[in-house]
């Protein structure tokens, strides 16, 4: 690992402003990801602002009847929580669906958000990457590309979001609270992350002066009928192929309002409209299903080895609404396809 | 343990305070030390091993605070006032932890490299207290990889030891 400066930040405004003060700065909280991509020499940040010792690792109820997680709260104490156990179970089950108990118990809210991807490329620094050298190429596209995007591809790059988290968040249309020089701001979570255009060396709107402080969920948890559904290559401990969150408000078995997002096939966690309207007032039936994922799915491309992902996420949708439905949601821990 | 809440952008080394297995350590460190290398290096605690050194493997983990944690992807600058428990320190009076032995009835191991990670994963699972079934140990123990492949055993062993160590709190 490189060398570098280390500072601890006393606020969130002393944090801000060291983080202005040098440009090639990086903020570090659980570090699981940013010290990894520091050993490969990914990342080569000249100073590591210290944020554990800020105030943001408190869970509460929010006065709309939601509730707000700080950024330093653990990703396992997130979804453990009694209260988002019992209100957003879509969320807890993403959470334990991502990672090892032991990263889970070190990585932040807020870092998780600003994972970076694990395209074999990306890391991989003697080959061409758009993503850590702007304008150098995409290795991916002709290259080994199984685990790549079908999704919101560019020319520039195919790489895919890695967080299950995320997932869950986007389906639930959680709000990022950042802090910045200008104050503070709130971010939709569908506007947090980016398709990769012809910058893919960003990830997220977040501007580089900016910190995450908390992340907000809105009243409606989907509680009852929900389920997170990841596919891997082995049964734990592995990124997604294809992971689906569902979220459904059933009346009988009429389907009122729908929430569907995809990990694991786009440079942001994907959701699209057009394929909760097909859902929305409709008997949750599997014709329903298959419409809906056929919607979701219309503008899938595969590369030479992930064109199966396009089925995958087809079946792995329609599987996950039928779980929702029903009330069944996928066990983390039984790996049994309910 | 002393410690300071906030600190100067600096390249040179900390003075950092930790507990380490009950004992009170002051040490210096440059900033890039991971805990690991520090435990292994600086305080000769060689029991917990570098396997990976990328978070992948679990072979380093560690308990920080009570909890588990990669220790190879842990700055010990950031863990300044903490508690650390190693597998060195996990039984309290030279004897051996109710997991130690376990793993011991159960040949929880052939190679025995993942084992001290193994182990002061398992404390940390029991003490968070949500593995009950089988599955629920082999999904919370998914972070620690044994490439001999004593994966049965290991979940055998576990299990012995949640309940020995519910039955004697």
């Amino acid at each position: 690992m490189i060398n570098f400066h280390y500072s601890r930040a006393s606020d969130v405004a002393d944090a801000v402003q060291q983080i202005r003060a040098d440009p090639a700065a990086k903020f570090i909280a659980g570090g699981t990801n940013l010290l990894d991509l520091m050993k490969e020499d990914v990342e080569r940040p000249s100073l590591l602002i210290d944020i554990t010792r800020l105030p943001l690792k408190t869970v509460g109820e929010t006065a709309g009847g939601g509730v707000r997680i700080g950024a330093l709260v653990p990703n396992s104490d997130f979804s453990y929580h009694p209260l988002i156990e019992q209100r957003y179970p879509v969320v807890s089950s993403a959470i334990r669906a991502g990672a090892s108990q032991q990263l889970r118990n070190m990585a932040s809210t807020g870092g998780n958000l600003l994972q970076r991807t694990r395209c074999a490329y990306f890391y991989d620094t003697v080959t061409p990457c758009n993503k850590r050298t702007p304008g150098s190429g995409c290795s991916a596209i002709n290259g080994i590309n199984r685990g790549h995007a079908i999704l919101g591809t560019s020319e520039a790059c195919i790489a895919t979001h890695p967080s299950d988290m995320c997932v869950a968040l986007l389906a639930l249309e959680a709000t990022v609270h950042v802090a910045g020089p200008k104050g503070e701001r709130a971010i939709a979570i569908a506007d947090f992350h980016r398709l990769p255009g012809d910058t893919p060396q960003r990830d997220t709107n977040l501007d580089r002066d900016e910190i995450i402080i908390a992340i907000e969920l809105p009243a409606q948890g989907f509680a009852k009928n929900y389920t997170y559904l990841k596919i891997r290559d082995r049964l734990s401990y592995a990124f997604a192929l294809v992971s689906v969150a569902v979220g459904l408000e059933m009346d009988g078995g009429t389907i009122r309002q729908a929430r569907l997002a995809l990990g694991g096939v786009a440079h942001k966690p994907w959701r699209d409209f057009a394929a909760e309207a097909a859902l929305n007032g409709q008997v949750a039936s599997p014709e329903t299903f298959r419409r809906a994922a056929d919607v979701l799915l219309r503008d899938a491309k595969g590369f030479a080895h992930n064109t199966f992902k396009i089925e995958l996420a087809r079946q792995a949708a329609m599987r996950a609404l039928t779980q929702a439905a029903n009330g069944t949601p996928q066990s983390q821990s039984n790996k049994k396809i309910a | 343990m002393t410690q300071n809440n906030t600190v100067a952008k600096t390249r040179n080394n900390i003075s950092v305070a930790l507990v380490v297995n009950g004992t009170g350590q002051r040490f210096s460190v440059a900033p890039w030390t991971t805990l690991l290398d520090a435990l292994r290096d600086q305080l000769d605690l060689t029991g917990t091993k570098k396997g990976c050194d990328h978070g992948q493997c679990g072979a380093c983990t560690v308990l920080v605070d009570g909890r588990r944690v990669n220790s190879c992807l842990t700055l010990v600058v950031m863990k300044d006032g903490a508690e650390v428990t190693t597998i060195e320190g996990l039984a309290p009076s030279g004897g051996l932890h109710p997991l130690q032995q376990a793993f011991i009835d159960h040949d929880a191991f052939q190679c025995g490299y993942c084992t001290p990670g193994q182990i002061c994963s398992a404390a940390g699972l029991i003490a968070e207290g949500k593995a009950k079934t089988d599955d629920e140990i082999r999904e919370l123990m998914s972070g620690n990889l044994c490439r001999c492949a004593a994966y049965p055993n290991i979940v055998a062993a576990i299990r012995q030891a949640m309940s020995v160590m519910v039955e004697k709190p």
